[in-house]
């Protein structure tokens, strides 16, 4: 193989061919009222772990059901579990929920039963 | 309760009218039909004009309606039975001349009928947006890309299968198609198709469970009475993905599926998806035979080439001209309940005007 | 893939291409990447059609590479093209035929601007007079060269050696055509065929007896994009769209690509033996690349000329395997010939795809 100084890019295009949405299908069944979410952002505008850190559940959300985990995998254990954007949210989705799976599945490799 | 809806809305003017007047409506969509049978009830001589074989307009066209998944045929049929053959029908014909001879009307159709009429209601209506223009979107090219009228003739026919016969495993509606794009002049939003747009996704779901379901809209406008319940409802029975993203363009791969490409405005990131069949939403524009009516009876479009009212909030059922009454979507998109509404707005005014 | 449909759309997007008395105009890099195509073009309108064209030495870069890289202002861009104008109406021609796709964008885009903006134009004139005491008028036609190419490609293929024909299967060869982005892109109407669906080497391959594929990637860039190949850190950028385009057309096992523009059967040839050399991946089969042509050389191919005449030997992917498909002869001793019959030099062959 020749290096010719530089490499192909690597796409940035979300290709919901091939990621796979399994994950937020497993959420959907723990937590139905996920898919309600309308990413209206009231869930990261009060959220006091967004004002410190690059926590953003309206993205987590979001990129959840386009199958892209691994972007979020690093900032879902930064919530606090306060649970104001669950006062917050206009929907009533169980935000305080949705964390405590997805960061169990992300970091503990399984949802709990 | 027929009776009681009937005596109600049709207090016994009908026998109190002395001298009979005759009014024309051009268009027998639901607004023509709807303002034919309160003015045939008020007694007066109308005639229904229509450019086509059939009256009904679009809605004799559609399977069922948003937000109660009524049959469009149930609401057609009611309508018309209301009417009663009461309005003396002329299909086939467009309005070829027109004069006014003091406060009367004289018109001439294509088939050289002469009518005398003391007013003009027009409700031509809209006319959809050829998807064809679009033409990134591929729509008469690729073979699994349909309309949401194509769609909901195959709703009717109980045949809602791609191509090849398959029914689809993977579908995406485009919403906005036709509608907000400056690009083929058409700046308004049609106001229907986001409704038609979630009720369609959920009928796919009803029909085939497994089926996945992708809605790339602009912005969602769930406006009127019942619409958020039902997108409540294609989120959390359905679990319908919406994706905000305008579609930029659709291909085809060797197996003739569609692959869409736009951008997860919400993800900030490109978005790629193949479907097997790809649904445009096309939108409403003006009927196409508008601004030759316009010429023949005088009547002014806005820039948007719906029809001008002589004022938006109060006068909306007037035209420009004397004795020209306009109703339902030729003055722009509107719902079915909306435009039966307009159409009785007018059907009031007009009845006014002519006992005045 | 429905044809009528694109056959409605090519019908709304036809130009004006003239016969002939042309005043041609070279591209700044094509003599360097294609050396013959340009040689070809002249010969096969002059020689084998009869035509009338003119070219001048004192023809220069219309600016283009420097205006896409940022480099020359539009201000002096439209002077460097006015001078250009006034080179042709010296020479006594209206009708400019350019060879490069981006010249023929910024001719477009300019013709434009001076037509909405006549002030501009004016102002254009002055400066030109002022810094060279030139006058000039504007064309009356603007093609570019394979809008000429497809003017007579009927008469090509009534003269033609060969066709675009698999002889062995008897089956016409599956071809992908590649427009270059300026063509048509910025300005739908001032290419044969429109923007998205652009029939200009359609109507080539069709009439020279090879079948066309459409796959989903076809309208994406070949990689070029200026910026992004010139500045060495960006070229990952222009490998990936390149790539892109490779993996979407491989299902479809095209025999050959053809293009119109300067840089895309460069990038198309070049990048598949970098892709072959740092991924090892080639979309031909085994080792095997897919020949890249400009429509110059494909002219050349099918009325029978000599192949090396034609430069094919210049190319980065082997063309000899395309050469034996159609059944059209070589001469492999006589492949790194120059002109005057001195040795070339032979150049250094990979070991991951079958270059020439």
């Amino acid at each position: 193989m020749i290096n010719f100084g530089y490499q192909r890019n690597e796409s940035a295009t979300l290709d919901l061919d091939t990621t796979h949405s399994e994950l937020y299908k497993k959420l959907l069944d723990k937590e139905p009222s996920a898919a309600t979410c309308i990413s209206c952002g009231t869930c990261a505008a009060t959220c006091s772990a967004g004002q410190f850190t690059d926590f953003n559940l309206r993205k987590i959300m979001l990129l959840c059901k386009r199958g892209d985990m691994q972007s979020f995998k690093p900032i879902i254990n930064r919530c606090m579990v306060c649970g104001k954007c669950q006062l917050a949210c206009p929907k009533g989705v169980n935000t305080r929920n949705i964390v405590l799976i997805l960061n169990k599945y992300l970091h503990a490799g399984k949802i709990s039963k | 309760m027929g009776k009681i809806s009937e005596n109600l809305n049709y207090p016994k003017i009908s026998v109190v009218v002395k001298n009979m007047k005759s009014i024309a409506i051009i268009g027998s969509g639901i607004a023509g039909i709807e303002a034919a049978s309160r003015l045939s009830k008020f007694g007066h001589k109308v005639y229904l004009i229509e450019k086509n074989s059939e009256i009904g307009g679009y809605v004799a066209q559609w399977d069922r309606l948003f937000p109660s998944q009524t049959e469009a045929k149930t609401v057609l049929n009611d309508l018309i039975k209301k009417l009663n053959n009461r309005a003396e029908v002329l299909t086939n014909v467009t309005v070829q001349h027109c004069e006014k001879k003091d406060r009367q009307f004289e018109l001439v159709l294509t088939d050289n009928k002469h009518l005398v009429v003391d007013a003009i209601l027009v409700t031509t209506g809209f006319d959809i947006f050829r998807a064809e223009r679009k033409e990134e979107y591929g729509y008469g090219i690729y073979e699994n890309v349909i309309t949401s009228s194509d769609l909901e003739k195959m709703f009717a026919e109980n045949n809602v299968v791609c191509k090849n016969g398959e029914s689809p495993k993977r579908l995406a509606f485009v919403h906005c198609v036709g509608s907000r794009d400056e690009k083929v002049g058409n700046r308004h939003c049609s106001k229907v198709c986001c409704a038609t747009a979630v009720k369609q996704a959920c009928e796919i779901k009803e029909l085939y469970p497994s089926c996945e379901v992708f809605n790339l809209y602009m912005d969602l406008r769930m406006f009127d009475r019942h619409f958020e319940d039902m997108y409540h409802e294609a989120q959390s029975k359905y679990h319908v993905n919406f994706i905000r993203g305008r579609l930029s363009e659709a291909g085809e791969n060797k197996e003739h599926q569609v692959i869409i490409k736009t951008e997860d405005t919400l993800a900030g990131k490109p978005l790629k998806l193949t479907v097997d069949l790809l649904v445009l939403m096309t939108g409403m524009e003006p009927c196409y035979l508008q601004k030759t009516i316009n010429s023949k009876l005088g009547l002014r479009s806005d820039t948007d080439g719906f029809l001008s009212t002589k004022n938006s909030f109060t006068e909306n059922n007037l035209s420009n001209a004397d004795g020209i009454f306009v109703a339902g979507t030729c003055t722009g998109p509107k719902t079915i309940p909306e435009t039966l509404a307009d159409s009785r707005a007018a059907a009031g005014l007009l009845n006014s005007y002519l006992m005045s | 893939m429905k044809k009528e449909g694109k056959e409605q759309i090519w019908k709304d997007y036809q130009k004006e291409i003239p016969d002939n008395d042309f005043f041609y105009v070279r591209s700044c890099i094509r003599q360097n990447l294609f050396p013959a195509s340009e040689v070809i073009f002249l010969k096969i309108l002059r020689e084998e059609l009869g035509r009338n064209v003119f070219e001048t030495p004192h023809h220069t870069t219309c600016g283009g590479i420097g205006y896409h890289s940022d480099i020359v202002p539009m201000e002096t861009m439209m002077t460097i093209i006015a001078r250009q104008f006034s080179l042709m109406t010296e020479a006594g021609f209206e009708n400019y035929a350019c060879s490069c796709i981006t010249s023929f964008g910024l001719y477009s885009e300019v013709l434009e601007t001076w037509h909405h903006f006549p002030k501009v134009l004016e102002k254009v004139r002055k400066d030109l007079k002022e810094a060279t005491g030139r006058e000039f008028k504007l064309p009356k036609t603007l093609s570019h060269a394979s809008d000429v190419i497809y003017k007579v490609r009927h008469e090509i293929a009534e003269k033609a050696k060969y066709k675009l024909i698999n002889k062995h299967t008897g089956k016409p060869l599956k071809v992908v055509e590649h427009i270059g982005c300026h063509y048509s892109k910025m300005f739908p109407n001032k290419g044969v065929g429109g923007a998205e669906y652009p029939y200009v080497l359609t109507g080539m391959v069709e009439a020279w007896g090879g079948e066309i594929i459409d796959y989903p990637e076809r309208r994406h860039c070949c990689g070029f994009g200026f910026r992004q190949y010139l500045v060495q850190a960006n070229r990952g950028y222009s490998l990936a769209n390149t790539h892109k385009k490779f993996e979407s057309m491989e299902p479809f096992e095209p025999d050959m690509i053809i293009t119109n523009c300067p840089g895309c059967p460069f990038f198309l040839d070049r990048w598949q033996y970098v892709i072959a050399e740092t991924e090892g991946k080639t979309y031909g089969g085994k080792n095997q690349g897919i020949p890249v042509f400009t429509y110059e050389e494909v002219a050349g191919m099918v009325l029978g000329y000599d192949p090396w005449d034609l430069g094919l030997q210049v190319h980065q992917i082997a063309v000899e395997p395309l050469l034996d498909k159609v059944g059209i002869p070589y001469n492999s001793e006589t492949k790194y010939l120059g002109l005057d019959g001195k040795n070339l030099g032979k150049p250094e062959l990979p070991k991951n795809i079958c270059s020439c």
